[in-house]
């Protein structure tokens, strides 16, 4: 094996297990809003610091790598894009540890109505599904698994769109339950920012196994 | 119109063909880069371009070479004229064991002239455009096996542009020399190309980056890849070219 071939092997490792690292928080974020665990949401804003520094030493892996093997063709692409989907997955963490901190904050467990009429049960499964899927294209060099990605965000986009009429109607329903109803909100549009985030790594997969760009293009042409 | 037409070029020492069916366009002030590993006939296919391979005995070339639209392997063609067209620096810089002037100032004597407040002023003008000017402007009568390496190599790229080519072909130009060198020969080639079509043969794929318009990858006489440097680099079409700059290949 090239030396390059052992680093960039390493580097998919890293990467690999940051992918992991998110999933957790995402996973444990969930589990930490539904059963109001604050235990559980203060080791997710603990494991917060530990997401941070995995982002860091990926950086430097991809640093070291630019400035020592100077890769090209393939090996550029996969480098580049395991850069920024370091970045995207870190923001996924910063996602997790948010929505922690209501779960900290929260003085009443958040009503099992709200979670529903929000949407924010279906968005928590949709998410879960779609960092473990951008996990196995990235590992398996899936384009197409990476596309599916742009619809199943619409999911997300659309419920995101019908969050403050499904809040309003919440609110006069249980006027007493206004704080949490907030809370919802800001979740609601957490979890649409991790579909951005999960769609930013499909453009970045699709960039280093067949060398197109897709940002900035419109859905269709992504699909 | 391209300042270099090369059209179905097949080149043969003896029996063996060094060179199959190479079509290779080449636009005016670009510098190009051939690429590929020893022996796939890329120095080959650089000297097809002033003919130098006229030189080795039992060569047969078929195929022909444009530049500015005219063929240079015609029989009415003066090879000494083409070669004032046609520059050419080596992988070793090969001074004449005479002053750095006289260096310079060779080809034009070889070309008659003498007039010596002109040749002073093309051998000033060409190593300044060899960015060795300022280096060498207080010790012109010394002779120019006391400049470094680096320098005598743009000390042999001033010579080639004292007799005013309007192509320099580089066959690994760099290769001997140190990085600081390296990077003020790249630094030149650069500034180069705004008067000259310069084509480069490199071993060195940063090299070949950094200082090329466009790239052709050669492999086992063929020209396997040509296109843009950034796209060659970044998205190669062929497999071969991706394993070769990827250093997979074999």
């Amino acid at each position: 094996m090239k030396i390059l071939e052992g680093e960039l092997k390493s580097l998919k490792q890293e990467i690999t297990a940051m992918f992991l690292l998110v999933q957790s928080q995402m996973e444990k974020v969930n589990a930490a809003l539904i059963k109001f665990d604050k235990d559980l949401a203060r080791e997710i804003i603990s494991t917060e610091k530990r997401v941070n520094a995995q982002e860091l030493n990926i950086d430097r892996e991809c640093e070291n790598i630019f400035s020592l093997y100077q890769p090209v063709a393939i090996d550029l692409r996969l480098v580049l894009a395991i850069l920024k989907i370091n970045n995207n997955l870190e923001r996924v963490g910063d996602i997790a540890e948010g929505i922690a901190k209501f779960v900290v904050e929260a003085n009443n467990p958040f009503h099992k109505d709200l979670l529903e009429k929000t949407g924010i049960i279906k968005m928590f499964e949709e998410v879960l599904l779609m960092v473990d899927l951008i996990e196995t294209a990235f590992t398996n060099e899936d384009t197409a698994l990476a596309r599916s990605m742009f619809v199943r965000d619409e999911v997300l986009n659309n419920i995101n769109m019908q969050a403050v009429k499904n809040v309003a109607d919440y609110i006069k329903q249980y006027p007493d339950n206004v704080e949490e109803a907030l809370f919802a909100v800001s979740i609601v549009r957490k979890l649409e920012r991790v579909g951005d985030q999960i769609t930013n790594i499909a453009e970045e997969i699709i960039f280093s196994v067949e060398a197109k760009v897709l940002k900035h293009s419109k859905k269709k042409q992504k699909q | 119109m391209y300042k270099i037409e090369t059209t179905n070029i097949n080149l043969f020492y003896g029996n063996f063909q060094a060179l199959t069916d190479i079509n290779l366009l080449i636009k005016e002030n670009t510098v190009t880069a051939l690429i590929g590993p020893s022996g796939c006939g890329k120095s080959t296919y650089l000297r097809t371009l002033n003919r130098m391979n006229d030189l080795i005995d039992d060569v047969r070339i078929e195929g022909k070479v444009l530049i500015d639209g005219k063929d240079i392997y015609e029989k009415k063609v003066d090879v000494v004229e083409l070669r004032k067209q046609v520059g050419m620096v080596f992988q070793k810089a090969n001074p004449f064991p005479k002053s750095i002037f006289e260096n310079v100032a060779f080809g034009l004597r070889v070309n008659g002239i003498n007039d010596q407040k002109y040749v002073a002023e093309e051998v000033e003008r060409s190593l300044r455009r060899a960015a060795l000017w300022d280096e060498v402007k207080d010790k012109l009568k010394k002779s120019a096996f006391e400049l470094s390496g680096g320098q005598q190599q743009r000390l042999c790229i001033a010579r080639a542009l004292a007799i005013k080519p309007s192509v320099i072909l580089m066959d690994e130009p760099a290769s001997a020399l140190d990085p600081i060198s390296t990077a003020k020969i790249e630094e030149l080639i650069y500034d180069l190309k705004k008067n000259y079509t310069i084509i480069i043969v490199t071993h060195n794929m940063q090299q070949a980056a950094r200082v090329s318009d466009n790239t052709a990858f050669f492999y086992l006489g063929k020209l396997i890849e040509h296109g843009v440097t950034k796209e060659i680099f970044l998205n190669p079409v062929k497999e071969a070219t991706q394993n070769y700059i990827t250093g997979r290949f074999g």
